[in-house]
């Protein structure tokens, strides 16, 4: 439990995306604080809808349209992002602050080859000899684990495994040595060895470069293992958020104690898992209130209105009228 | 445990291991069971291609061997887990299993009986016996169907309805945790967790006794994974059903299976019920699995890993094909394949290491 006094990074503050359709509104995230500082990971915790992806792109002023920030701001280094001018984000985005997604298929442009694509990304916020930016790029491989990076610069990404995309997509990622890398899922579709080499890579470069990572997941043990700090998001609110210590060994919200619970762990071969009833809710129009009210154990009247938040000590914090019992 | 008839000899590959014949008594009772199965993909070779094989004038085309003589076998009532990354052959397991693939060489025994042996109506009722659960609760229902005959085709074809239909759909439904009133609609109405409860009440439907279960809760999120889970345990009481459970997770593998098979590249190297395998694993791929798996209670933990990626099964290593990322690789691993041995009872593990003690 380092201190987290220094100051973040990356900070938001209230921040809100609205996707407005006839239909209705879908508050995608609402609401929505959290900060990260140098060197730490913070782990963005939710199952599918639950606005964590939203989030990411919200920080990056990735929104399209119909979705729009309506509110709260987002600050990098104590400067307002949202209303930013698109050439003054441009500056920042991949510069300063870049995103790995979950599918590097996605990122990686399939008909070039990986140093054309890794040179370009160094032209964009740099000017240098393109021998250079060649340099760059296999440095950067090299340190994100990519065994002869010089053979791999010539390479296709169609030539490459899936564990070494997501290997090339970070290094691009890096090669601004960013101060923030807002990670969308990025291990997800791997495999469990390839996972934890790209974890294990991951974590030196918070720890050398001194990054900041937002890493979105709904994979809690994932979270447990390498992030410092987790925000748990439900129906686009983060209902609780802390010390990742604190928040898996004594979670406040029914909803984070039921996703823990939900995980297979050693001590519970053969059993039940204490499942979470319903499903996760439609946020189109979504009735005031706490949202999991619905698949809630604990929930009577009160939870028809907003949840406060709620403080302890070391930075805990959750939203909810009912909090389990903690010592 | 002769060799089936019409296998070609593989004087190359090691010999058919022995200890096998311990689980002789099991025979008896395994519903299923594959006995040196293997599995080849690659292009059929034409006539002319295989006379310049024969003389010496072509290469023979290259073939990727998924399953490399796997034995399996599978207990009444039991459920067998089936571990491995991707590429290792799992899925191509599960499908020969279910009777989607047929086994390129060796020998698959339904009751006791072979498959290739049984009259067509046999085993199209052994067929019918087995039923598959696939990943993507997306692709796997048909989009333009009503759930009601996604569900109630296969049984009416097969004559397994008696009374009403309606009945019978609404039954199924129920058993899976649906709500009848929802089998007029459409598979896209339904959110991945229901949809997988339609495939599994599609799968029930013709009163299977062996289910499939191929990275059946991978694709949902994790609260609904764990209701499917509970699904899955509860219909394994009430209907004694037999499953291989095919997955990746180490953790839905660990909760559910009583036996765990961990696989690496067509080849299963560890074989044990499943605390045994967790608490003792003997294969240093099965080491390095179980020292990988992310768990809520490892906090702050240094990601070690091990090194390389899978290789190809085009171009698997000579050997131990484990030898190129093993920590303890020796000379004699990159020579020659160790067989799968008996290391205690109901323990198999396929490793050099243990030879030397």
């Amino acid at each position: 439990m380092s201190a987290s006094t220094t100051m973040p990074v990356l900070e938001a503050r209230g921040l809100s995306t609205h996707f407005v359709s006839r239909g209705g509104v879908v508050k995608a995230v609402d609401e929505v604080s959290f900060s990260v500082a140098r060197g730490r990971v913070l782990g963005l915790v939710g199952e599918s809808g639950s606005g964590k992806s939203v989030t990411g792109f919200s920080i990056l002023g990735l929104v399209d349209p119909p979705g729009r920030i309506v509110g709260g701001e987002v600050l990098f280094q104590g400067r307002n992002l949202v209303g930013l001018a698109e050439h003054e984000i441009r500056h920042l985005r991949g510069n300063r602050i870049a995103m790995v997604f979950q599918d590097p298929m996605m990122t990686l442009n399939p008909v070039l080859r990986i140093d054309t694509q890794m040179v370009q990304a160094v032209f964009a916020h740099q000017r240098m000899s393109r021998a250079d930016a060649r340099g760059r790029a296999r440095e950067t491989l090299a340190m994100v684990g990519m065994p002869s990076p010089d053979e791999q610069l010539e390479a296709y990404p169609h030539q490459f495994s899936g564990g070494m995309r997501q290997r090339v997509a970070i290094a691009i990622a890096m090669l601004h040595r960013p101060d923030v890398i807002v990670a969308d899922e990025p291990t997800t579709a791997l495999d469990v060895t390839i996972q934890a080499q790209i974890l294990a890579e991951v974590q030196k470069l918070a720890r050398e470069q001194g990054t900041a990572m937002i890493w979105i997941t709904h994979d809690l043990s994932v979270i447990a293992g390498l992030a410092d700090d987790v925000a748990v998001m439900y129906a686009g609110r983060i209902v609780e958020s802390g010390t990742v210590d604190e928040v898996l060994d004594s979670p406040a919200h029914p909803y984070t104690r039921g996703l823990i619970d939900s995980v297979p762990s050693s001590n519970s071969c053969g059993e039940r898992l204490r499942q979470i009833r319903g499903m996760t809710p439609n946020l189109r129009n979504l009735a005031p209130g706490c949202a999991f009210r619905f698949r809630c154990d604990r929930a009577d009247d009160a939870c028809t209105r907003d949840p406060p938040r709620v403080e302890r000590p070391l930075g805990h914090a959750f939203r909810c009228f009912h909090p389990m019992t903690v010592s | 445990m002769s060799a089936a008839p019409g296998r070609p000899e593989e004087g190359s590959l090691p010999l058919r291991l022995t200890a096998q014949s311990a689980n002789g008594a099991l025979k008896s009772e395994a519903v299923i069971e594959l006995r040196d199965v293997s599995k080849q993909f690659g292009p059929a070779p034409d006539a002319i291609a295989r006379f310049g094989v024969r003389m010496g004038w072509m290469k023979p085309p290259r073939v990727a061997r998924a399953v490399d003589r796997v034995d399996l076998q599978f207990t009444r009532g039991e459920v067998v887990g089936l571990v491995g990354e991707s590429g290792c052959g799992k899925s191509t397991v599960g499908r020969m299993v279910a009777g989607i693939l047929r086994p390129s060489q060796g020998t698959m025994l339904y009751r006791g009986q072979s498959v290739d042996a049984m009259s067509a109506a046999a085993a199209r009722q052994a067929k019918l016996k087995v039923q598959m659960i696939f990943q993507d609760p997306y692709g796997s229902l048909n989009p333009r169907k009503r759930v009601a005959q996604i569900i109630g085709e296969a049984p009416r074809v097969h004559g397994l309805i008696d009374g009403d239909f309606d009945a019978y759909v609404d039954a199924q439904l129920q058993r899976a945790g649906l709500d009848p009133a929802y089998k007029r609609r459409f598979p896209h109405e339904f959110s991945g967790g229901q949809r997988q409860r339609i495939n599994i009440a599609r799968a029930l439907a013709v009163d299977p006794e062996f289910l499939v279960c191929d990275e059946a809760v991978a694709a949902l999120d994790v609260s609904i994974q764990a209701q499917i889970l509970n699904l899955f345990m509860d219909l394994r009481e009430q209907l004694n059903l037999t499953y291989l459970f095919i997955s990746h997770d180490l953790g839905v593998v660990r909760h559910l299976s009583d036996r765990v098979a961990i696989m690496y590249l067509g080849r299963i190297v560890e074989q044990a019920k499943a605390v045994e395998i967790f608490a003792r694993p003997n294969h240093p791929y099965t080491q390095a699995l179980l020292s990988e798996v992310p768990r809520i209670t490892a906090r702050h933990r240094t990601f070690a890993a091990i090194r390389g990626e899978l290789p190809s099964p085009l171009r698997p290593p000579p050997g131990c094909h484990f030898h190129s990322r093993c920590p303890h690789a020796m000379p004699r691993c990159s020579q020659e394949a160790p067989v799968l041995r008996e290391i205690a009872p109901g323990h198999h593990s396929a490793c050099h290491l243990n030879d030397s003690n």
